[in-house]
């Protein structure tokens, strides 16, 4: 008996869910028992960090600063000069941008005097007309890859304007085109170093786990109070969450640049620099890019989060359309964010693998054809501006500039086709929301509420000791221990419920999908196609369609959270069933096995390891989409983490309840990496 | 170990290694220093050390290749990398041109390289993101050459090579043969005076490979450098080598030219791997030829003594009467008895070959 549990992994399982079982009938609920709930020691845990934010921001390390406006020294911490300083070095590049888009005179009036300025009042820089602006996005495609791309931009750009969103647009294209170098080049920069120096990465390592898996939400109140209220603010939050994908993907590259190409690069006489940058790293071209793509994604599903924090453009009018359900509306801006990521991705990308041509004997026309062409169809733009000017001699000059929300528009036809949806299907899609909540969440919610804290702790730690031993034991168990100190230990619990009910059906949902698609070689593609194209969705945007279906209910945010966390367990499992190398395959099929055989016995424990990485994944999503659910009304600690948003002393909550939810991330990740690791050296494959 | 100096004209060693020895693990150099030179290697296996090299001393003269043989884990790549000093030796001296490698800062190992080093390796090691001839181009504009000057310096080695036509492919659209004929342009790019040449040509196929051999060879023929080669393959160190280095667990077995080593093996090890070669191929007229003796009636027909017996075996063993062999510059310097080639090729196969 004891000789088979210990070989067995079913049976320890199994043990495991009894033991489980146990507790959970036989501990009674009561306030006193600890055994039941522990006692919230840690409840002045979100003090702590607003204390020391405070005193970082107020106390410590003073200097006396020279203001120039009052004629006297003013106290100042040094901190605060710092971060004020970074603020507003970023702002001042963002509004540059965003002058040179919309025009304005903000930038040059810092280079002068006020009192100049207002004599000077042509001194500013005009609104670009939006045709050319359009034809500069084509132009750049054109010459970035050909006309495929040039058509995107064009009428990507086209589409901003004519739908009445180009201010926001350009803002929000200032924002990213601000914050996507800064973190392609803080993340390089980390990544190199990271690359280069052992003990470097074995920091950067939990410190990028955690940035990944803190909500959104939780840092923004920090943010706010280290730098403000602003689109700097946001601009900042975008860095911390953006950053991380890029560090990561640059240490994983230049890992597996072989070293042999190293060596060449050495023989070929290349010094410490000469071999970063000229070997190592465009060598590992490809996995860089996947991280600029990643950041340009990261840094558009922001936008709607940072405008909390008061980041201008799309984000906030998304925001506004979502609170007061205008679905039609929401629908279009939507659009626009999806518009501007695809075509910055696909422009990254067709920079990276731009090719030089040595042999090309160039004219200096022909050099600089791009930009004379620009030039020449600026002109056009503002003489049809100007001759629009004529033709619409009253109000909007539709040629020139077309304000916010006065240009074309669908949103009532979207609205109607809703309202009409709405009302033949209301009967149907309330029985499945009703149904839904009574019967499945409703239970599973108070299931999770009626957990003692002590069988949380032996499923947790268990399976983390059958996993990955006495280690990967005490780590969950610490991770988790930490909330359960906490006074929010029922909302996690609820967090959790909802977490683990998106998982389930998403995992069943994309390993089901996966597999039926990675049949074929067709079928394969197609999905992951389809993987891609939904990847460039900012977050936000699933909630869209889904409250137009439920309404206002945690159907929706579970909805949600399971469209956008298939995604993962989709990919993976394609991917993982793909890589079984055809040999098996022959093998299984020359023993005689069916489909459905080879699939049970072969692929998919070859493929399991892969698999759990995009279940790992999945959790993730899910859980962000779950605190995202704040958006439109739950009641779990994404809530909290909100409505701190708008709380005295928020800054510590929200940190506080970030960690929370990184540390269930980080749980997870622990008991499905070990488990993966542990099972790819069996199975040899990496 | 017969040490035969076939290439005594060439007086000045450009690659000279003394006691090299290469151990990897922790402790390596503590350890190493308390044995006084006589590595054993189980002593270190057991203290977690794996001995690389173990006290190899040899010299590569002006225009000669040396081949390195052995098998995977006998540490010949790991000779070459210090040679090369892509990794440091962990005791011993070498010397390129006179100069101590291991003393040297940084900075004179880069202008080493770049003036005086090219190396080829078994996985091509091409940088994926440059086309043949940008990669061709890159030790030089390492160097700090313009751009055109160095495209144009690296179009006459995609000349070279044969690859004209193909400079502007990226590596991943070519074959493997012609990957390694990028590999080779590359490091030749710089006109290197000593050559690195790591499995060349043990990724490709054995056709491809034969063909390879010949343009090295060709190469060779034309360019006259100083090369280190390491290879696996018995047959191709016989074919290329002027003297061939075998190595095993990190010692040099045997160091001599490719005839020495199929007649006179040193050690057992050796043996077994020249037992299957097919002499005829390899051994030169020079190695069975007997003194010249002026009673005896030769024959009307001469063989060079510098010629392969496989070339000439036909003619000579259809001969009655000895063969008359000549140098050079047509003096008869020995003669050639058939049956001394016939016992040489096919006798004593289950023998040691030094008996005879």
């Amino acid at each position: 008996m004891l000789v088979s549990l210990k070989n067995s992994r079913p049976a320890q399982f199994g043990l495991l869910i009894v033991l489980f079982l146990a507790a959970y009938f036989l501990v009674p609920q009561s306030e006193t028992s600890y055994l039941w709930r522990l006692p919230p020691l840690l409840k002045s845990f979100p003090g702590w960090i607003n204390f020391f934010l405070d005193n970082l921001m107020f106390k410590w390390f003073t200097v006396d600063v020279w203001d120039p406006l009052w004629q006297d020294y003013e106290e100042k911490t040094v901190f605060r000069i710092i971060t004020r300083s970074i603020g507003s070095a970023i702002l001042f590049v963002i509004i540059l941008i965003r002058e040179f888009f919309l025009g304005g005179a903000q930038t040059i009036s810092a280079l002068f005097s006020d009192a100049w300025m207002d004599a000077n009042e042509w001194l500013s820089w005009p609104t670009l007309p939006w045709p050319a602006i359009v034809a500069g996005a084509a132009i750049l495609g054109y010459q970035l890859q050909g006309i495929r791309l040039a058509m995107l931009a064009g009428i990507g750009f086209a589409y901003l304007s004519v739908f009445g969103q180009w201010e926001p647009s350009m803002q929000t294209l200032s924002f990213v085109l601000v914050s996507a170098p800064v973190c392609f080049f803080l993340g390089l920069g980390f990544g190199i170093w990271g690359y280069l120096n052992k003990t470097v990465e074995m920091t950067l390592q939990p410190i990028l786990n955690c940035m990944q898996t803190l909500p959104h939400f939780s840092y923004l109140v920090p943010v706010m109070v280290l730098f403000g209220v602003g689109d700097h603010a946001g601009a900042i939050a975008t860095i911390i969450f953006a950053t991380p994908p890029m560090i990561r993907l640059t240490i994983l590259g230049l890992k597996k640049v072989s070293p042999d190409i190293v060596d060449s690069g050495l023989m070929s006489g290349c010094n410490r620099f000469q071999l970063l940058f000229k070997v190592l790293i465009p060598t590992a071209k490809r996995d860089i890019l996947v991280g600029v793509n990643q950041v340009i994604m990261q840094c558009l599903a922001m936008t709607t989060i940072a405008a909390f924090i008061g980041a201008k453009g799309l984000g906030f009018d998304l925001k506004v359309a979502l609170n007061s359900l205008e679905i039609g509306k929401a629908s279009e801006i939507g659009l626009c964010v999806v518009l501007i990521a695809v075509i910055l991705d696909k422009y990254s990308l067709a920079w990276a693998n731009k090719q030089r041509d040595y042999f090309a004997n160039q004219t200096f026309y022909q050099r600089k054809r791009p930009l004379i062409i620009f030039l020449l169809l600026t002109l056009v733009a503002i003489a049809l501006s100007y001759l629009g000017g004529i033709y619409f001699k009253e109000g909007i000059n539709y040629l020139y500039y077309i304000p916010f929300n006065k240009g074309f528009t669908i949103s009532p036809f979207i609205d109607a086709g809703i309202d009409w949806f709405w009302e033949s299907f209301f009967a149907s899609l309330n029985a499945f929301n009703v149904w839904l909540i009574t019967s499945v969440l409703v239970p599973m919610r108070e299931a999770y509420l009626g957990m003692p804290v002590v069988s949380t702790f032996i499923l947790v730690m268990g399976a983390g000791y059958i996993v990955g031993g006495i280690r990967s034991a005490v780590v969950v168990g610490g991770l988790i221990l930490f909330i359960a100190l906490s006074e929010y230990w029922d909302r996690a619990l609820i967090t959790a419920y909802m977490a683990t009910f998106a998982v389930l059906v998403s995992a069943f949902l994309g390993i089901t999908v996966g597999s039926v698609c990675a049949q074929n070689e067709v079928t394969s593609r197609a999905i992951l196609s389809v993987c891609d194209f939904f990847q460039t969705f900012p977050s936000f945007i699933y909630l869209i369609p889904v409250i137009l279906l439920f309404g206002i209910t945690d159907t929706s945010v579970m909805i949600a959270a399971i469209v956008y966390a298939v995604i993962p367990a989709t990919r993976y499992t394609v991917e993982g069933l793909n890589s079984v190398p055809i040999s098996l395959h022959e093998a299984g099929t020359m023993s005689g096995v069916s489909r459905a055989q080879r699939w049970i016995n072969i692929e998919l424990p070859l493929a399991l390891p892969h698999i759990m990485l995009g279940i790992n994944q999945t959790v993730v999503f899910a859980l962000f989409m779950v605190i995202l659910g704040a958006l439109i009304g739950t009641i779990d600690l994404g809530q909290i983490i909100m409505g701190a948003l708008s709380k005295k002393g928020g800054a510590g909550i929200g940190l506080a309840l970030g960690i929370f939810v990184s540390f269930m991330c980080l749980a997870v990740d622990n008991l499905i990496q070990t488990w993966a690791n542990e099972r790819k050296k069996l199975l040899g494959i990496n | 170990m017969a040490s035969n100096e076939t290439h005594t004209t060439n007086t000045r060693p450009v690659i000279a290694c003394e006691s090299v020895f290469k151990i990897f693990g922790e402790n390596a150099a503590k350890m190493l220093a308390g044995t006084q030179g006589n590595v054993d290697a189980k002593a270190f296996q057991d203290a977690g050390c794996i001995v690389g090299v173990n006290n190899a001393s040899f010299e590569v003269f002006q225009g000669e290749m040396l081949v390195v043989m052995g098998l995977s884990g006998s540490g010949k790549s790991t000779l070459l990398r210090c040679i090369s000093k892509l990794t440091h030796a962990t005791a011993g001296r070498i010397f390129i041109d006179g100069q101590d490698l291991l003393a040297m800062n940084n900075k004179q190992l880069i202008e080493l390289r770049r003036s005086k080093m090219g190396m080829v390796f078994q996985s091509f090691a091409l940088l994926p993101h440059k086309t043949v001839v940008e990669n061709i181009a890159f030790p030089l504009q390492i160097k700090g050459m313009s751009t055109d000057e160095s495209i144009k310096k690296a179009m006459e080695m995609v000349q070279l090579v044969g690859l004209l036509g193909r400079e502007n492919y990226f590596p991943r659209q070519l074959s493997g043969g012609q990957q390694q004929r990028v590999g080779i342009a590359r490091s030749l790019a710089i006109e290197p005076d000593i050559w690195f040449l790591d499995e060349p040509f043990s990724a490709l196929d054995p056709l491809i490979r034969k063909e390879m051999q010949d343009e090295f060879l060709r190469l060779q023929g034309v360019l006259n450098k100083t090369i280190l080669f390491v290879t696996h393959d018995f047959d191709e160190a016989l074919r290329l080598a002027d003297r061939i280095a075998i190595m095993k667990d990190g010692v040099i077995e045997q160091l001599d030219t490719p005839t020495n080593i199929v007649l006179n093996p040193a050690t057992e090890y050796v043996r077994k791997f020249t037992e299957e070669v097919p002499r005829e191929k390899v051994l030169r007229i020079e190695s069975v030829m007997d003194p010249l003796n002026e009673s005896e009636i030769l024959s009307d027909l001469k063989v060079s003594k510098d010629a392969i017996i496989e070339t000439v075996a036909a003619a000579v063993l259809t001969e009655r009467n000895p063969v008359a062999v000549t140098d050079a510059n047509h003096n008869v310097v020995g003669v050639l008895h058939p049956s001394r080639v016939i016992r040489v090729l096919f006798g004593d196969r289950d023998r040691q070959p030094s008996q005879q």
